[in-house]
């Protein structure tokens, strides 16, 4: 008897991988056999780049405030005026020996222990600007948040580029990132029905609407390449081989700033992205950038 | 399932990759091929970097009201050591720097030699790996020159600087008295020609902190990879059997031998 049941089990696995597979191929409310509510929305590359860009990005995060965390602190300029930092993480001693982090942006002090300027690493109190759950590795470990940052820099341009390359060579660039006239004049109008959370139906789902075209465009293809770049004039050896880097940007010091403003524009992204990917059908989404099948919804159904 | 309990299972299980794929990142630090792994890109970083800079890119020269008001002091602020304190004492008439290996020509040079060769004074900007930079105007005698009266043989690659700073209490009496300082940078970058023995800093001899007598000035590199408190210089072919064979003190460390970026 228990010899046979081995067997039936057998057919069983392959109906739970097939319902799996259909659910991800055509989600779960669907008629896969209805051409006319799919959509091929998202094509390979672009869903590889997508997902490894997602991984990169996250490293590249991690890593720079490993790095940022050797010296906590943000100037303008060609050098540090180490009195005048335009934000800084700091911790100060409170009475009965404990820190108190603070962070100062400007003028502005906040106090923001167990965040920035102060929190614990493995149960122990440190003076340390962001926490160790936000960088790689968790502890202080400059060499190391250098040598992650450094390697998976060259993924995040190749990949960049490889995507850049392609949206550009395929069309994916002039037909859903290029920003149009019309999509200015939209803007307003979108925002208030993205605020009331009235997403485009039917045909309109076939397209980017203007908020995506740019927010997409300027991520790609202004925040990344700004965020590289800003990156390179830090390096004294790049900064000898094109003076000019500095020179864009007021100095070195304020290509640090920029860096790192453009390193939050893409954490800001990342989690208005998220939001968005939820509100609007995250299965349908999730489900696209992975299968590259989107599920139109009809017109007039609600 | 209902949906609000789906929907908190999937947000503990997205909290939960995350935290494992947190950890996972600091234990994967520590596994020697993910270390190899993520160096393998120094070399490609380095070759990059120097196909675009070549070897006379000079580094930008900044002007008198660049100058910061004080230089910032890092690392070692004073060897603190017994021979160190008596050259101090005696203004470091008596520091001498050999310059040994492999070259034609071994030679010793005082600070007096040092000081009657030509020399160069630039105001550059210095950054630090940590991530600030300050201005100073340095004087000192380049690198090159010195090089070229003890004359590298063929198979020289690198010029490694020994310094007088210890980084190591090794019993525990809070005074460093071990692992000293050492740096190396290769033939490209020690002749290039803002690499200076530098001994002047804003127009005054160098201060102990700033690692008097003598600092090396690469400026196309980070802080870590211009020693201070230069005591011997030797040309080596290969850097493996000097410190713990990485080219340097933090390099030994774990940072990386290119220091461009």
């Amino acid at each position: 008897m228990e010899i046979t049941s081995e067997p039936a089990s057998e057919p069983r696995r392959h109906a739970i991988w097939a319902a799996i597979l259909n659910f991800l191929k055509y989600g779960a409310r669907s008629d896969p056999r209805d051409p006319k509510s799919w959509f091929y929305r998202h094509k390979l590359l672009a869903r590889i780049t997508h997902w490894s860009n997602a991984v990169i990005l996250c490293v590249m995060l991690m890593s720079g405030l490993q790095i940022f965390n050797a010296h906590s602190a943000l100037y303008w300029g060609i050098a540090s005026d180490f009195d005048h930092p335009i934000l800084s993480m700091t911790a100060e001693q409170n009475n009965d020996g404990s820190l108190k982090g603070i962070t100062q942006i400007g003028s502005w002090r906040f106090d923001t222990t167990g965040w920035f300027g102060a929190s614990q690493v493995d149960g122990q109190w440190a003076v340390r600007g962001f926490p160790s759950w936000a960088t790689i590795p968790g502890p202080q470990w400059l060499a190391m948040g250098r040598l992650w940052h450094f390697f998976f820099a060259w993924l995040f341009v190749t990949n960049g580029a490889v995507f850049a390359i392609w949206a550009l060579a395929s069309g994916h660039f002039r037909r859903d990132l290029k920003p149009r006239a019309a999509d200015i004049a939209h803007l307003p109008q979108e925002v208030v029905h993205h605020a009331k959370l009235q997403f485009p139906k039917g045909e309109a789902q076939k397209t980017y609407n203007s908020i995506q075209r740019l927010t997409y465009f300027s991520v790609v293809f202004i925040i990344g390449p700004l965020i590289v770049i800003t990156g390179l004039t830090m390096s004294p050896t790049m900064d000898a081989a094109f003076p000019i880097l500095p020179w864009i940007f007021m100095g070195r010091q304020s290509a640090r700033t920029i860096h790192f403003i453009c390193a939050f524009l893409f954490l800001t992204f990342f989690i208005v992205h998220m939001i968005m990917v939820v509100l609007s059908g995250t299965w349908n989404n999730i489900r696209s950038m992975i299968t590259g099948r989107y599920q139109i919804e009809e017109t007039g159904h609600a | 399932m209902r949906e609000t309990s789906r929907r908190s299972f999937i947000g503990r299980g997205l909290a939960g990759a995350a935290t494992l794929a947190l950890s996972g990142c600091t234990s994967l630090s520590q596994q020697p091929w993910v270390d190899t792994l993520l160096r393998s890109a120094e070399a490609l970083t380095m070759r990059v970097q120097r196909l675009f800079a070549g070897s006379h890119a000079l580094a930008h020269e900044y002007s008198k009201a660049d100058i910061a008001p004080v230089f910032r002091a890092n690392g070692t602020l004073d060897p603190g050591t017994p021979q160190y304190r008596a050259h101090a004492q005696a203004n470091f008439a008596d520091w001498r720097i050999p310059v040994t290996g492999l070259v034609e020509h071994p030679i010793t040079l005082t600070m007096a030699q040092l000081r009657a060769m030509p020399s160069r004074t630039q105001i550059t900007r210095h950054d630090c790996v940590e991530g600030w930079s300050c201005i100073g105007e340095w004087t000192g005698t380049p690198l090159k020159l010195v090089l070229a009266l003890a004359q590298p043989k063929e198979n020289a690659r690198y010029v490694v600087f020994y310094c007088a700073d210890p980084m190591t209490d090794s019993n525990g009496d809070g005074i460093n008295d071990s692992d000293f300082y050492y740096e190396s940078l290769d033939l490209i970058e020690a002749t290039h020609p803002q690499t200076l023995l530098a001994y002047q800093l804003n127009g005054q001899p160098l201060a102990i902190e700033h690692g008097a007598p003598v600092r090396v000035r690469a400026e196309r590199q980070l802080g870590y990879k211009q020693p201070k408190y230069v005591q011997a210089i030797a040309l080596v072919e290969s850097l493996d059997r000097i410190g713990g064979g990485k080219g340097g003190y933090w390099e030994d460390q774990g940072y990386n031998w290119w220091g461009g970026i």
